[in-house]
């Protein structure tokens, strides 16, 4: 039964047009790029990055931050659908969790871009390694690999489910799906911890940060969720309901909403008494002794994060979904630059001595980044395709699936 | 993914070195934590790394493994009032501990040692009005902000024609190896531990690259090698210890570690030995009569960013 749930889905996967092709083609192609690059700077260095001892965290940490956000995001749809038996979300939670799958699977992949050394990645994992309960990275490492696993058995185990006819088992199911949710602020809380428990960079020692994280996460990732529905919605036969991208909506705003408030009451803080801890964030907005690179960068997420705030308060970019997209990714790209690289790049400005240097990230690191993008659309093409095909039981145990043209059809979904 | 991940490490791993080479790497890289290494594990490691340096350097290399002595916890005092800012220490410091030190690019240069000059600053008296924020005139008048004394907001890439400098004073900055390191706690691996005698160190085998360490440490002391090392043979020092100064490799951090191949041996580290002024003093605190003990006893001693409770080991002072 397993192997034909396996066979059934690869081929229902497999099934598509040349628009499905050429989508999974270009991701191939931007996938051997970053398989270069990590060749690179397995071979040469760090070198070949932006990165420097003073600068030592940059685009890739960024990204890997964001997209915990991503990850833990997710449960703004599992969440209503089991805490608040919400109809339609109900019907669409297992996509949430294929998305925080396919997030966490990035996370990981921009460590071992970010790391100096992943051949001795084994060093942290006992038996053969040493796992440090003080290190906050440690945690982390422990808690997003669990909210991994638990994503993928919730996820598959109710896919399976509905492959085979079977009813769900909720005795177990049912808590171990409320527990992914409240896993899912623990990611990004430890996330946060990992950055903000260091009382040398100024500017991330506070204990703002964990909330943050989650309201900047409940933004995002929702966001990005309205999205991929609007285009599955629009493309497959695969019908999601418009109380679900309402509710999603009011979550990304009120979440943005806050998320502003606290961005403003940091500013207030910090520059009222500007201090020297101060420098990170006047440097951010501002610069520092002549060095202005990141300030186009954090004026561009304000931009985006104000200017898609308001629009989502009129209630015409909330009703129509064809306007919705636009405060949508506003709110996205803004986030992915305030949360990336205008929080992380500026805690190491100045360093600890008082030194000023900027940090740019190379071609190699854009084509990483870039790369993995492309891995993470790749796997989450492929998770939402499969969870689609079962959902509407084009994959069903015992029947062979005879849709050509729905594969297609659930091809352009992305 | 993750297999996939490490295939290719390894695999680049193998691809740039020779068959001998390739097999002894092979077995580093299998090697344990030097802190669970049983002695004859150390002494295999030891041999692997001799043999391996030996050959890649042209010369007798030795790995020393002396553990830490009883009785024994090190402490550094430095009279900042005496530093004349000529950077000897610096330059002693790439030469005993083998650091990378290219000139092509900006990462191939590690120095461990930082002399922070600093502006020594005046107030002048038509800077009076100069108020801050300036031309709002809600703070303006008798005043002139001038940055005065040591602020830590430093310059270390400064060229003057001789030294001392009028206008400057000058702060030496390496690793503080204090009592209570951010950076051994926030190490996920515990490649970076302390020693009984109080040296915080690394195995640079174990070390994953991951630079949590970089950012927990208030003092900036730690480096990461961007890039394989640039050692050229002839300059390599062959008297190594393996928690010290034995050559690093790509990817990993290192940092100050008050010469253990020197003072596990009773010498100085090399920056004390060189200082032409006698600014630098090393000793056992738990000893007396050492030069640190009585520094400590009866000067004004202080401890750089003491507010973070790191409690560094390693004191400023002047007479």
């Amino acid at each position: 039964m397993l192997t034909s749930f396996i066979t059934d889905y690869v081929r229902y996967v497999l099934k598509g047009g040349a628009k499905f092709y050429t989508w999974m083609g270009v991701l191939g192609v931007l996938i051997l790029g970053m398989l270069y690059v990590f060749y690179l700077q397995n071979t040469d260095g760090l070198i070949v990055t932006g990165m420097t001892s003073q600068i030592h965290e940059g685009l890739y940490f960024a990204n890997l931050v964001f997209l915990v956000g991503v990850a833990a995001g997710a449960v703004t749809i599992v969440f209503p659908a089991y805490g608040y038996h919400h109809e339609g979300m109900h019907k669409v939670a297992v996509l949430g969790e294929m998305l925080a799958i396919t997030a966490v699977i990035m996370v990981m992949m921009f460590v071992f871009a970010h790391m100096g050394r992943p051949d001795r990645l084994w060093h942290m994992i006992p038996p053969w390694g040493i796992y440090s309960f003080s290190s906050m990275l440690g945690w982390d490492v422990m808690v997003l690999t669990g909210y991994l696993i638990l994503n993928f058995v919730c996820g598959f185990y109710y896919l399976w489910c509905k492959y085979t006819g079977r009813p769900i088992n909720y005795k177990w199911f049912l808590p171990v799906v409320w527990i992914a949710i409240v896993w899912a602020l623990s990611i990004h809380t430890v996330t946060a911890f990992l950055i903000s428990t260091m009382p040398s960079r100024p500017m991330w020692h506070h204990s703002m940060m964990p909330i943050r994280f989650i309201t900047t996460a409940f933004a995002a990732g929702p966001a990005l969720i309205i999205l991929a529905f609007l285009i599955i919605r629009n493309n497959t036969k695969f019908w999601i309901e418009d109380s679900v991208i309402k509710l999603l909506t009011t979550i990304v705003i009120w979440c943005l909403g806050i998320a502003i408030f606290l961005t403003m009451s940091e500013v207030v803080v910090e520059l009222y008494a500007r201090t020297e801890h101060a420098n990170g964030l006047y440097y951010l907005m501002f610069g520092l002794h002549g060095l202005t690179r990141l300030v186009p960068w954090f004026w561009t997420s304000v931009v985006l994060m104000v200017g898609a705030f308001i629009l989502f308060l009129i209630p015409r970019f909330r009703n129509d979904f064809k306007l919705l997209v636009i405060p949508c990714v506003m709110a996205f790209a803004g986030i992915w630059i305030e949360k990336g690289m205008g929080l992380i790049v500026p805690g190491f400005i100045p360093t600890p001595i008082g030194e000023v240097t900027e940090y740019y990230p190379s071609f190699v690191e854009w084509l990483m980044t870039l790369g993995i993008w492309a891995f993470g659309f790749f796997i989450l093409t492929i998770l939402l395709k499969g969870a689609i095909g079962i959902l509407l039981g084009e994959v069903k145990f015992g029947a062979r699936p005879a849709a050509g043209s729905l594969g297609a059809q659930a091809a352009a979904a992305k | 993914m993750l297999s996939l991940s490490s295939l290719m490490g390894t695999a680049a791993l193998m691809a740039e070195s020779d068959d001998a080479q390739a097999a002894i790497e092979w077995a580093e890289h299998f090697q344990k934590n030097y802190r669970l290494m049983t002695d004859e594990e150390k002494a295999e490691a030891r041999a692997r790394l001799e043999k391996r340096y030996s050959e890649e350097y042209g010369k007798q290399v030795t790995v020393d493994t002396t553990p830490a002595q009883p009785g024994v916890l090190m402490g550094y005092a430095l009279n900042i009032r005496k530093c004349i800012g000529c950077r000897r220490c610096v330059h002693a410091c790439v030469a005993e501990n083998n650091q990378s030190r290219g000139k092509n690019r900006p990462g191939e240069k590690i120095e461990w040692i930082q002399v922070l000059r600093m502006e020594r600053g005046k107030f002048d008296a038509e800077k009076m009005n100069h108020g801050y924020p300036e031309g709002l005139g809600i703070q303006v008048g008798g005043n002139a902000y001038t940055p005065v004394g040591q602020v830590l907001e430093g310059q270390y890439h400064y060229t003057p024609d001789l030294v001392p400098e009028k206008d400057a004073t000058y702060m030496p900055i390496a690793c503080m190896q204090c009592e209570k390191p951010p950076c051994v706690k926030v190490c996920p691996v515990r490649t970076t531990y302390r020693e009984p005698d109080g040296v915080v160190v690394i195995d640079y085998n174990w070390c994953i690259g991951c630079r949590m360490c970089m950012g927990a440490c208030p003092y900036w002391a730690r480096r990461l090698n961007v890039t394989n090392p640039v050692l050229p043979k002839e300059e390599m020092n062959p008297v190594t210890h393996y928690l010290g100064n034995r050559p690093r490799m790509r990817g990993v951090v290192e940092k100050c570690h008050w010469c253990l191949q020197r003072t596990r041996h009773g010498r100085y580290p090399a920056c004390v030995e060189v200082c032409p002024v006698g600014a630098r003093k090393f000793g056992n605190l738990l000893d007396p009569n050492s030069e640190v003990s009585l520094i400590l006893a009866r000067k004004n001693v202080f401890r750089l960013k003491a507010d973070l409770n790191t409690f560094p080991k390693f004191f400023y002072f002047y007479d």
